[in-house]
């Protein structure tokens, strides 16, 4: 069964449409980049699956359930903003996610956090805007979830900390899970990528495995997509 | 083991062929095991199924079998490698030809200039 099932998902905010008829069906196991230039509707879709917003018509179901407290158990979501308090610590952040997720690996968590060299005891509001965004993400991945959604988890980082980020992600796989990824760096995540899907003013312009659409094109996702989109 | 991949073709058949190049050259003997999926996808810092499709392509190809408990291995008979080694070797052949033709040298003239360097090198060799 698919891990997410988007079925004519749409969205309007107000009379401005930002998703139209969206059909998308994730398998378990598949790392996907969601691409798209700014405003396409990538925010959007992630958003609805994780239940934080919800569709104007049509479902997205997560192993089969529509967004809920069950849904929430098993999606590990990374928004683009962090939410995180600057008066606690990292370590209360550990604490917090220990309480809050049954699937939270704790050890994970501080394996990772050792790798980057961030000190547990550092206060959040000490830390740069970068870093917050690796504890954040570390967060997120040390959940052993069914569907990772990333909402451009590799903006705000620098490229030794986007390798490490990678390099995770790929040693986080697992066969029975699904990782989404929005973002625009695309050339950096490409090869980690299996499947990617184009979203355009809303709708899906192009879903296709990373390798079959080098093969077609004879280019790189990332020079596809600056054709596709062409300003 | 560096990994390298271009952005123009599918990353499965680049993996392939940089495997398949370990395994002619040696460093993957006749017989030894390859590294897991895993570990391979991490090294390379490619997804796994776009490894584990590479694999399934040299198998496919006779040069690797999997073993259903302890994993994959190089195939032990030196034929298969051999016959790919020619292969790759005439492939690489042809594309030099070309690239030669491209510049203005027929086949007859090129090999007369490889006959000409391989000469000097033997003498190098000889002098020292």
């Amino acid at each position: 069964m698919a891990i997410l099932d988007c079925r004519n998902l749409k969205k309007s905010y107000g009379v401005k449409s930002a998703l139209s008829n969206v059909n998308l069906s994730i398998e378990p196991g598949r790392i996907v980049g969601l691409l798209g230039p700014n405003g396409s509707g990538k925010s959007t879709l992630i958003k609805i699956c994780t239940g934080l917003l919800t569709p104007s018509s049509g479902e997205a179901l997560i192993d089969g359930m529509s967004p809920s407290p069950e849904t929430k158990a098993v999606v590990s979501y990374l928004p683009e903003n962090t939410y995180l308090n600057n008066w606690m610590k990292v370590s209360h952040m550990l604490s917090f996610f220990q309480d809050f997720y049954a699937d939270f690996n704790v050890a994970k968590a501080k394996e990772m956090l050792k790798n980057l060299s961030i000190d547990e005891k550092d206060s959040l509001k000490s830390l740069s805007k970068g870093t917050k965004e690796k504890v954040q993400l570390i967060l997120v991945m040390a959940r052993e979830a069914k569907l990772y959604l990333l909402d451009e988890p590799i903006g705000g980082v620098d490229p030794a900390a986007r390798d490490y980020i990678l390099s995770t992600i790929i040693k986080n796989y697992n066969p029975d899970a699904s990782v989404i990824i929005s973002t625009h760096l695309i050339h950096d995540i490409e090869q980690v990528l299996d499947d990617v899907v184009f979203i355009k003013d809303g709708e899906i312009s192009l879903s296709s495995t990373v390798d079959d659409l080098r093969e077609k094109h004879g280019v790189s996702v990332d020079a596809h997509f600056r054709e596709v989109f062409r300003c | 083991m560096t990994w390298n991949f271009t952005p123009d073709r599918p990353i499965y058949l680049q993996l392939q062929e940089q495997i398949k190049l370990a395994i002619i050259s040696g460093l993957h003997p006749p017989g030894g095991k390859l590294p897991a999926v895993r570990e391979l996808a991490e090294e390379a810092s490619v997804n796994p199924n776009t490894v584990q499709r590479a694999l399934t392509e040299l198998e496919r190809d006779g040069l690797v079998y999997a073993n259903r408990t302890s994993g994959r291995f190089v195939t032990e008979e030196t034929k298969v490698i051999e016959k790919t080694k020619s292969e790759m070797a005439m492939e690489l052949v042809e594309a030099f030809l070309s690239k030669m033709a491209s510049i203005g040298y027929d086949r007859k003239e090129t090999a007369a200039m490889i006959a000409n360097t391989r000469g000097k090198e033997v003498q190098d060799h000889g002098n020292s």
